[in-house]
Protein backbone atom coordinates (compact mmCIF):
# COMPACT_ATOMS: atom_id res chain seq x y z
CA UNK A 1 0.00 0.00 0.00
CA UNK A 2 1.28 3.49 -0.73
CA UNK A 3 0.83 6.73 1.22
CA UNK A 4 -1.99 8.04 -1.00
CA UNK A 5 -3.98 4.81 -0.55
CA UNK A 6 -3.36 4.91 3.19
CA UNK A 7 -4.58 8.52 3.38
CA UNK A 8 -7.93 7.43 1.86
CA UNK A 9 -8.32 4.58 4.33
CA UNK A 10 -7.54 6.86 7.27
CA UNK A 11 -9.80 9.61 5.94
CA UNK A 12 -6.74 11.85 6.19
CA UNK A 13 -5.72 14.89 4.22
CA UNK A 14 -2.24 15.07 2.72
CA UNK A 15 -1.07 18.53 3.83
CA UNK A 16 1.76 18.63 1.29
CA UNK A 17 0.58 16.79 -1.83
CA UNK A 18 3.81 17.91 -3.56
CA UNK A 19 5.64 15.24 -1.54
CA UNK A 20 5.84 11.73 -2.93
CA UNK A 21 2.63 9.92 -1.90
CA UNK A 22 3.49 6.92 -4.08
CA UNK A 23 5.95 5.78 -1.40
CA UNK A 24 5.25 2.32 -0.08
CA UNK A 25 4.08 2.01 3.53
CA UNK A 26 5.94 -0.94 4.99
CA UNK A 27 5.14 -0.53 8.69
CA UNK A 28 3.33 1.61 11.25
CA UNK A 29 4.38 3.09 14.57
CA UNK A 30 2.88 5.37 17.22
CA UNK A 31 5.13 7.28 19.60
CA UNK A 32 5.83 10.85 20.67
CA UNK A 33 9.33 10.39 22.08
CA UNK A 34 11.73 11.25 19.29
CA UNK A 35 14.71 9.18 20.43
CA UNK A 36 12.42 6.23 21.00
CA UNK A 37 11.26 6.53 17.41
CA UNK A 38 14.89 6.87 16.27
CA UNK A 39 15.53 3.51 17.94
CA UNK A 40 12.40 1.74 16.67
CA UNK A 41 11.41 3.34 13.36
CA UNK A 42 12.48 2.01 9.97
CA UNK A 43 12.47 2.88 6.28
CA UNK A 44 8.88 2.95 5.02
CA UNK A 45 7.29 3.49 8.45
CA UNK A 46 4.06 5.49 8.68
CA UNK A 47 4.59 7.38 11.95
CA UNK A 48 1.65 8.62 14.01
CA UNK A 49 2.58 11.41 16.44
CA UNK A 50 1.03 14.44 18.15
CA UNK A 51 4.38 16.23 17.89
CA UNK A 52 4.28 18.84 15.14
CA UNK A 53 7.64 20.62 15.22
CA UNK A 54 10.64 20.64 12.91
CA UNK A 55 12.43 17.75 14.58
CA UNK A 56 9.65 15.32 13.68
CA UNK A 57 10.56 15.94 10.04
CA UNK A 58 14.26 15.48 10.85
CA UNK A 59 13.61 12.06 12.41
CA UNK A 60 11.30 10.96 9.58
CA UNK A 61 13.86 12.07 6.99
CA UNK A 62 16.87 10.46 8.64
CA UNK A 63 15.03 7.13 8.87
CA UNK A 64 13.59 7.32 5.31
CA UNK A 65 10.04 7.00 6.63
CA UNK A 66 7.00 6.78 4.35
CA UNK A 67 5.02 9.57 6.04
CA UNK A 68 4.09 11.39 9.24
CA UNK A 69 0.47 11.23 10.42
CA UNK A 70 -0.95 13.88 12.76
CA UNK A 71 -4.07 12.78 14.67
CA UNK A 72 -7.01 14.81 15.99
CA UNK A 73 -6.62 17.55 13.37
CA UNK A 74 -3.37 18.76 14.92
CA UNK A 75 -2.02 21.63 12.90
CA UNK A 76 1.51 22.00 11.62
CA UNK A 77 3.40 25.25 11.06
CA UNK A 78 4.08 26.51 7.55
CA UNK A 79 7.84 26.34 8.05
CA UNK A 80 7.73 22.76 9.28
CA UNK A 81 5.48 21.73 6.42
CA UNK A 82 7.73 23.30 3.82
CA UNK A 83 10.71 21.46 5.34
CA UNK A 84 8.71 18.23 5.03
CA UNK A 85 8.07 19.00 1.37
CA UNK A 86 11.76 19.79 0.78
CA UNK A 87 12.67 16.46 2.35
CA UNK A 88 9.90 14.67 0.45
CA UNK A 89 8.06 13.50 3.57
CA UNK A 90 4.25 13.49 3.11
CA UNK A 91 2.43 14.83 6.19
CA UNK A 92 -1.10 13.51 6.74
CA UNK A 93 -3.67 15.01 9.07
CA UNK A 94 -6.77 13.24 10.33
CA UNK A 95 -9.61 13.95 12.74
CA UNK A 96 -9.22 10.48 14.22
CA UNK A 97 -7.24 9.76 17.40
CA UNK A 98 -3.86 7.99 17.39
CA UNK A 99 -5.66 4.95 18.78
CA UNK A 100 -8.15 4.85 15.92
CA UNK A 101 -5.46 5.47 13.30
CA UNK A 102 -3.26 2.70 14.66
CA UNK A 103 -6.28 0.38 14.66
CA UNK A 104 -6.93 1.10 11.00
CA UNK A 105 -3.29 0.51 10.05
CA UNK A 106 -3.29 -2.74 12.01
CA UNK A 107 -6.52 -3.88 10.35
CA UNK A 108 -4.85 -3.39 6.97
CA UNK A 109 -2.17 -5.85 8.00
CA UNK A 110 0.55 -3.19 8.25
CA UNK A 111 3.15 -4.61 10.64
CA UNK A 112 5.48 -3.13 13.26
CA UNK A 113 8.74 -1.68 11.91
CA UNK A 114 11.52 -4.19 11.37
CA UNK A 115 15.01 -2.77 11.82
CA UNK B 1 44.35 11.74 3.95
CA UNK B 2 40.57 11.94 4.44
CA UNK B 3 38.32 12.21 1.39
CA UNK B 4 36.05 14.56 3.29
CA UNK B 5 36.70 16.51 6.48
CA UNK B 6 34.23 19.04 7.81
CA UNK B 7 33.64 20.61 11.19
CA UNK B 8 30.13 21.71 12.16
CA UNK B 9 29.34 23.95 15.08
CA UNK B 10 26.25 23.13 17.16
CA UNK B 11 24.82 25.74 19.51
CA UNK B 12 23.21 25.20 22.87
CA UNK B 13 19.36 25.42 22.88
CA UNK B 14 19.17 25.92 19.11
CA UNK B 15 16.12 23.72 18.51
CA UNK B 16 15.24 25.43 15.24
CA UNK B 17 18.44 24.33 13.48
CA UNK B 18 18.66 21.02 15.34
CA UNK B 19 18.98 18.19 12.86
CA UNK B 20 20.48 20.32 10.06
CA UNK B 21 24.03 19.05 10.58
CA UNK B 22 22.79 15.46 10.45
CA UNK B 23 20.85 16.21 7.27
CA UNK B 24 24.01 17.68 5.66
CA UNK B 25 26.07 14.65 6.67
CA UNK B 26 23.41 12.32 5.28
CA UNK B 27 23.26 14.20 1.97
CA UNK B 28 27.06 14.12 1.60
CA UNK B 29 27.26 10.39 2.31
CA UNK B 30 24.35 9.64 0.02
CA UNK B 31 26.20 11.37 -2.83
CA UNK B 32 29.22 9.19 -2.06
CA UNK B 33 26.98 6.15 -2.55
CA UNK B 34 27.16 4.85 1.03
CA UNK B 35 24.90 1.82 1.57
CA UNK B 36 21.48 2.93 2.84
CA UNK B 37 21.47 0.70 5.94
CA UNK B 38 24.88 2.05 7.03
CA UNK B 39 23.72 5.55 6.16
CA UNK B 40 20.72 5.19 8.46
CA UNK B 41 22.92 4.04 11.35
CA UNK B 42 25.19 7.05 10.83
CA UNK B 43 22.12 9.33 10.64
CA UNK B 44 20.74 8.02 13.93
CA UNK B 45 24.09 8.64 15.64
CA UNK B 46 24.69 12.07 14.15
CA UNK B 47 21.16 13.19 15.01
CA UNK B 48 21.30 11.90 18.58
CA UNK B 49 24.68 13.51 19.23
CA UNK B 50 23.58 16.76 17.59
CA UNK B 51 20.50 16.87 19.82
CA UNK B 52 22.60 16.05 22.87
CA UNK B 53 24.76 19.07 22.09
CA UNK B 54 21.66 21.27 21.75
CA UNK B 55 19.92 19.96 24.87
CA UNK B 56 22.72 19.17 27.32
CA UNK B 57 25.94 20.94 26.35
CA UNK B 58 27.12 24.52 26.39
CA UNK B 59 27.74 24.12 22.65
CA UNK B 60 30.23 22.09 20.70
CA UNK B 61 31.43 20.72 17.40
CA UNK B 62 30.90 17.67 15.21
CA UNK B 63 34.02 16.76 13.27
CA UNK B 64 32.89 14.64 10.32
CA UNK B 65 35.40 12.81 8.17
CA UNK B 66 35.43 10.07 5.58
CA UNK B 67 38.43 8.03 4.49
CA UNK B 68 39.06 4.65 2.85
CA UNK B 69 38.21 2.78 6.08
CA UNK B 70 34.98 4.50 6.92
CA UNK B 71 33.16 7.41 8.47
CA UNK B 72 34.21 9.09 11.71
CA UNK B 73 32.24 11.46 13.91
CA UNK B 74 34.33 13.13 16.60
CA UNK B 75 32.20 15.27 18.87
CA UNK B 76 33.51 17.71 21.45
CA UNK B 77 31.58 20.06 23.68
CA UNK B 78 32.49 22.93 25.98
CA UNK B 79 30.96 21.34 29.05
CA UNK B 80 29.45 20.94 31.53
CA UNK B 81 30.55 17.25 31.50
CA UNK B 82 28.71 14.13 32.64
CA UNK B 83 29.12 13.21 36.33
CA UNK B 84 28.19 9.51 35.98
CA UNK B 85 28.78 7.94 32.57
CA UNK B 86 27.34 4.56 33.58
CA UNK B 87 24.03 6.18 34.45
CA UNK B 88 24.09 8.31 31.30
CA UNK B 89 24.55 5.21 29.15
CA UNK B 90 21.52 3.51 30.70
CA UNK B 91 18.37 3.38 28.56
CA UNK B 92 15.65 5.57 29.99
CA UNK B 93 17.98 7.71 32.11
CA UNK B 94 17.73 11.38 31.24
CA UNK B 95 18.54 14.72 32.82
CA UNK B 96 16.64 16.68 30.17
CA UNK B 97 14.51 19.50 31.61
CA UNK B 98 10.72 19.35 31.53
CA UNK B 99 10.51 22.04 28.81
CA UNK B 100 12.52 19.82 26.46
CA UNK B 101 10.60 16.66 27.38
CA UNK B 102 7.33 18.25 26.32
CA UNK B 103 8.82 18.48 22.81
CA UNK B 104 9.39 14.72 22.79
CA UNK B 105 13.08 14.83 23.68
CA UNK B 106 14.69 13.39 26.77
CA UNK B 107 13.62 9.75 26.42
CA UNK B 108 17.02 8.69 27.72
CA UNK B 109 17.73 6.82 24.52
CA UNK B 110 20.31 9.10 22.91
CA UNK B 111 23.61 7.63 24.11
CA UNK B 112 22.36 3.99 24.01
CA UNK B 113 21.11 4.61 20.45
CA UNK B 114 24.56 5.89 19.46
CA UNK B 115 26.37 2.95 21.04
CA UNK B 116 24.03 0.46 19.35
CA UNK B 117 24.37 2.00 15.89
CA UNK B 118 28.09 2.83 15.74
CA UNK B 119 30.66 0.17 14.86
CA UNK B 120 33.04 1.77 17.36
CA UNK B 121 31.93 4.01 20.21
CA UNK B 122 33.94 5.79 22.87
CA UNK B 123 32.91 8.45 25.35
CA UNK B 124 35.07 10.43 27.75
CA UNK B 125 33.77 13.12 30.05
CA UNK B 126 35.19 15.40 32.71
CA UNK B 127 32.90 17.54 34.83
CA UNK B 128 33.77 21.19 34.41
CA UNK B 129 35.65 20.51 31.19
CA UNK B 130 33.44 18.69 28.68
CA UNK B 131 32.53 15.51 26.87
CA UNK B 132 34.15 13.88 23.87
CA UNK B 133 32.46 11.16 21.83
CA UNK B 134 34.15 9.22 19.06
CA UNK B 135 32.06 7.11 16.69
CA UNK B 136 33.31 5.11 13.72
CA UNK B 137 31.39 3.35 10.98
CA UNK B 138 32.97 0.81 8.69
CA UNK B 139 32.22 0.97 4.99
CA UNK B 140 32.08 -2.36 3.24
Amino acid sequence: MNVAELAKILDAKVLNPEADTAKEVKSGYVCDLLSWVMAKGAPGTAWITVMNHMNVIAVATLLDMACVILPENIDIGEETLSRATEEDIPVLCSGKTSYELAGLLFAQGIPNPVK
Amino acid sequence: MPLIAEVFEVKKDDFVSAGEVSAKIKRTLKKLGVDSAVLRRISVCSYEVELNLVIHSLGGTIDFSVDQDGVTLLVKDCGPGIPDLNLAMREGWSTAPESVRTMGFGAGMGLPNMKRNADEFDIQSTVGVGTEILMKFHLK
